[in-house]
């Protein structure tokens, strides 16, 4: 069973309106971040794009934290989505 | 500016997994307004754990929780299996004891932490789901004690302030209490529920009414990375995942969804989850610095409860977390309620919450297994030593018309070919013996 058809069993309450990550492209490429972080990722939220840079699905965050970890000093600015957002475990 | 205000609660819990709720359901009986501030839509829609739960812990706050609370299956009996690729090794291990009195039993998060919510709502405490704290509110400036929380536009005032947000905790980091962790002291945990129906998991598992079985898996199932595989019984579905140290995974430059779909993928593993669907798939960080993560937790007018004081154990064969919770939050309730009746709220006036965590069951285990994460970190223990295992009983098992050698023997030639030296073999166990 592929990643995207497993996070379709999940159910998000997407913030439209904002992302709650953001990569900082020069600092992702230079520290090695980008490699780090798209393979931390179980959601496969990040993605390495033809032009080098880093895209973000962060619709399909878990909000684990992992990516933030491994990430070297401001490469990633990340934090929990607001309120009532994100990802809503049923199982847990 | 702020001090002059009267706070609007005697405590503000931020965050309703176990030890926020433990925390907040004490103070909330002891008579103290308490509000239970949580990000998520309803406690439990962010948490997840691989499930096995040691209740005691929970009948002593909560009596009568194993027959009222959500809990899926009693854990009777534990395997040890050691996964290589093409064979594995296991320790069978089933006690009726363990049924009675009930030691563990799985759960599943967002069912378990709902139901905390409601006892807590029901005790009294003012529970606020869908708000995120955003920061500490301090008085008289950048070092002055915590006062409250502020989230988004509102400000809400407390005498304390309990940081219950798990092992991220950007509270306890912005109070101070935290530094960034190295990733030694974190592992990854990536899970999915697959779901059996109620018939197949008894079928498939052996299992009574009520029985429950744990699978803790390590060797091949992590592609030899620091961490170890799980296979827990719910009622109708099996939770199933791994837990990868981050600087291992890293260093090894493997991606953590790899991992995770080659242990599903294991010979081993795949039948028990044959003809099942995938109705939750998610990760969450695991605490695993054990003592050496556990730093203050508490300061001027806020104390630190669960994963966010870094309280979690991984003896190599059990991730405990959830017992460790409920643990603290009883510590940090006795520890709050002295200090507002003293009313000194300063961190010696908290002062109370350490030592009754050090005098708990949680603070003792936390220095029985002070040892365990260093020896964990030996490589041996995820790649050669299952190896060796099956190599000795294939040695016995396998009557291959060459004549039989004693086991003894058999088993000095098979650690000699596996290049594991004697002398790591024996340094692993004494420290594994010293450690566990
Ligand atoms: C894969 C895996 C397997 C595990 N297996 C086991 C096991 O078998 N047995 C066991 O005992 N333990 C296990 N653990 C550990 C266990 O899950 C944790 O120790 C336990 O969940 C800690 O509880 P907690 O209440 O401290 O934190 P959490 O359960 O993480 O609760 C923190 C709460 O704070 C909320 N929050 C965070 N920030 C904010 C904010 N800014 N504003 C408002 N709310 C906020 C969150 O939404 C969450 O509800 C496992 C962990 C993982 C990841
Ligand atoms: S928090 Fe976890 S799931 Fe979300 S992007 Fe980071 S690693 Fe991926």
């Amino acid at each position: 069973m592929s990643i995207p058809e497993r996070l379709a069993a999940n159910r998000y309450e997407t913030d439209e309106e904002q992302s709650h990550i953001h990569v900082d492209q020069d600092l992702a490429r230079s520290t090695g971040t980008g490699e780090r972080i798209i393979a931390v990722c179980p959601a496969k939220v990040y993605a390495r794009e033809a032009d080098g840079t880093i895209s973000v699905e962060y619709a399909a965050c878990f909000e684990c934290g992992a990516c933030l970890a491994v990430a070297a000093p401001g490469a990633l600015e990340w934090h929990y989505p607001r309120g009532g957002m994100g990802i809503q475990l049923r199982e847990g | 500016m702020s001090e002059e205000l009267e706070p609007d609660f005697d405590v503000i819990v931020v965050g309703a997994g176990i030890a926020g709720c433990v925390t907040a359901y004490r103070l909330a009986q002891a008579g103290r307004s308490v509000v239970l501030i949580e990000r998520g839509e309803a406690p439990g829609s962010k948490n997840l754990s691989g499930g096995v739960l040691y209740s005691r812990v929970m009948e002593e706050v909560f009596p009568g929780f194993l027959a009222q609370a959500p809990v899926e299956r009693r854990i009777t009996r534990n395997y040890v299996q050691f996964l290589n690729a093409t064979s594995s090794v296991g320790i069978d291990y089933a006690d009726e004891r363990l049924g009675d009195p009930v030691n563990a039993v799985t759960v599943l998060r967002a069912r378990l932490d709902a139901w905390l919510g409601e006892q807590c709502e029901e005790a009294g405490v003012f529970l606020m789901p869908g708000v995120r704290v955003d920061e500490v509110l301090r008085a008289g400036g950048e070092a002055g004690p915590v006062v409250g929380v502020r989230a988004g536009e509102d400000e809400l005032r407390a005498r304390v302030v309990v940081a219950a947000d798990g092992v991220n905790s950007f509270l306890s980091r912005a109070a101070g209490l935290r530094a960034k962790e190295p990733e030694n002291h974190l592992a990854i945990g990536v899970k999915a529920v697959v779901t059996l129906g109620e018939e197949r998991v008894r079928e498939r598992f052996h299992l009574g009414q009520d029985d429950g079985v744990a699978y803790a898996v390590v060797g091949d199932c992590t592609l030899g990375v620091g961490g170890g595989g799980f296979l827990y019984t719910n009622r109708d579905s099996v939770s199933i995942g791994v837990v990868l140290r981050l600087d291992d995974l890293m260093a090894r430059g493997l991606e953590s969804s790899v991992v995770f779909d080659h242990f599903l993928a294991h010979p081993f593993v795949a039948p028990f989850l044959a003809g099942g669907e995938v109705s939750e798939y998610a990760s969450h960080l695991v605490a695993e610095g054990g003592i050496a993560m556990l730093g203050e937790i508490a300061t001027d007018g806020l104390v630190v409860v669960g994963d966010a004081a870094g309280l979690t154990l991984n003896t190599g064969l059990t991730v405990r977390g959830m017992d460790l919770a409920a643990a603290s939050g009883i510590a940090a309730a006795a520890g709050i309620e002295a200090a507002l009746e003293s009313g000194d709220v300063s961190k010696a006036g908290l002062g109370g919450y350490r030592e009754a965590l050090m005098a708990s069951f949680a603070g003792r285990d936390m220095v029985t297994y002070a040892k365990a994460p260093a020896f964990l970190e030996r490589p041996r223990m995820y790649a050669e030593y299952g190896q060796v295992l099956a190599d000795v009983l294939y040695g016995a098992f396998d009557h291959d018309l060459t004549p039989r050698k004693h086991l003894v023997a058999l088993a000095r030639g098979v650690v000699k070919k596996s290049g594991v030296r004697m002398r790591d073999l024996v340094s692993d166990a004494i420290a594994g013996v010293r450690a566990l």
